[in-house]
């Protein structure tokens, strides 16, 4: 099939399980949001998909293929990774030279295109850039690279808002134009939101849930009042989080609730993706869903 | 125009209602052509995939139609079929809250279709 299949993948640094048993698809095409607080094992899924690391258990599988040490299946990947591994020494546009050693398909004039819209100076050396530009130069690598699959870790790390912006824009111009498999990990989920289709979410190496946004939050509901009156409705059914002040308490529930079951003086409202990460993924209460 | 992505009202209906409120307002006048979805996924920061899920609800309606080639063009007579659709909506939509507000404040009916008329010569 095509798409990265990810199948029941282990792997352990020392004593610390990074990812446990993870299966998860990317399908061809589509934006996802991999979204994980940090030290959920985001980095490592993308280097063990990369192959950069090896896991201790399961397969990755590209397009149908396996990706261990299947250079032709990997090239299809792009990383943009949150780590720099380039030399400090080298200059921007040798950087960009040497990339396209390795993708073929790498579209040097649209780097260059987007290196200006930017303001990013490509004769300057790899050492030289500020956080933000680091992550910028890392971004033009991967749009320009015309991979199949565009693995964003952290992208708008450092990125001031006007630059987040441009990012957010440029990659849908990109996409629009020429589709490809855009995941994007990030903990930072307001701003994704909008732009992502299908949401993954990871805590502490496992995978907690994969499925579209919108049938995600066709089921997440907050329902608020009066404490006893609010715990008496939501009792039994599937509480993600609660929250109280004074008599008047918020739980969070994973189901769907019909507006006409709600008894009156209580409120129902849905739930948003940063609301629903937040009490999914919350250590102290909330059971996990 | 703005989307609100905390808004209870999923993003694709936000960007229907607003392409109609472009339709109403004379912003895109009959017949001519609205922005694409990529120029709407693009502007809007949001997946090409839900704007295209809001301008095929409008497609579905009626208001807008393809022309194969060129684009999404706004159907003569749209205006109308949008004010006529929200007419429908208004006593649901408008009526019953301020209704259940000036209840709430124990504001008496006479009060409320004064304030009523204050706001139409307003």
């Amino acid at each position: 099939m095509k798409g990265i299949e990810v199948k029941n993948v282990s792997k352990a640094f020392g004593k610390v399980n990074a990812l446990r048993d993870v299966s998860v698809t990317f399908e061809k095409e589509k934006i996802y949001g991999l979204l994980g607080r940090n030290g959920a094992g985001k980095s490592t899924l993308f280097n063990v998909i990369t192959n950069r690391i090896f896991p201790d258990e399961g397969m990755v599988f590209i397009d149908g293929e396996t990706s261990a040490g299947n250079d032709s299946a990997l090239q299809k990947i792009f990383m943009m990774s949150e780590k720099n591994y380039y030399p400090e020494t080298m200059r921007l546009s040798e950087v960009i030279r040497w990339t396209r050693e390795f993708y073929p398909d790498f579209d040097t004039e649209y780097a260059r295109e987007l290196a200006g819209r930017f303001g990013l100076d490509l004769r300057k050396k790899v050492k030289g850039l500020s956080t933000g530009y680091g992550s910028i130069f890392k971004i033009i690598l991967t749009l320009s690279s015309n991979a199949d699959y565009l693995l964003f870790d952290e992208p708008i790390l450092g990125l001031d808002a006007n630059h987040r912006d441009m990012f957010y824009k440029i990659l849908l111009e990109k996409y629009s134009q020429n589709p490809c498999t855009v995941v994007l990990s990030t903990h930072l989920i307001e701003e994704v939101s909008g732009v992502i289709e299908d949401v993954v979410i990871i805590r502490q190496g496992e995978i907690l849930k994969q499925a579209s946004q919108e049938e995600l939050l066709a089921n997440a509901f907050v329902i608020t009042g009066n404490a006893a009156e609010v715990d008496r409705f939501t009792e039994g059914k599937k509480i993600l989080g609660t929250e109280s002040l004074g008599g008047f308490k918020t739980v969070y529930l994973s189901e769907f609730v019909e507006k006409s079951s709600l008894p009156s003086g209580l409120e129902l409202s849905k739930m948003d993706l940063q609301k629903y990460f937040i009490q999914l993924t919350n250590h102290e209460g909330g059971e996990m869903a | 125009m703005e989307i609100r992505f905390e808004d209870e009202k999923p993003i694709f209906l936000q960007i229907a209602e607003q392409i109609e409120d472009g339709i109403l307002s004379g912003a895109f006048c009959e017949e001519t052509q609205i922005p694409s979805t990529t120029e709407i996924s693009v502007g809007y920061k949001i997946n090409p995939a839900t704007a295209l899920k809001g301008i095929n609800l409008l497609v579905d309606s009626g208001i807008v139609y393809k022309k194969r080639g060129v684009g999404m063009f706004v159907a003569s007579g749209a205006a109308k079929k949008i004010m006529e659709k929200r007419r429908k909506e208004f006593y649901q939509k408008y009526i019953i809250k301020v209704t259940g507000e000036a209840k709430k404040l124990q504001l008496t009916q006479k009060e409320l279709t004064e304030m009523i008329e204050r706001g139409y010569k307003g």
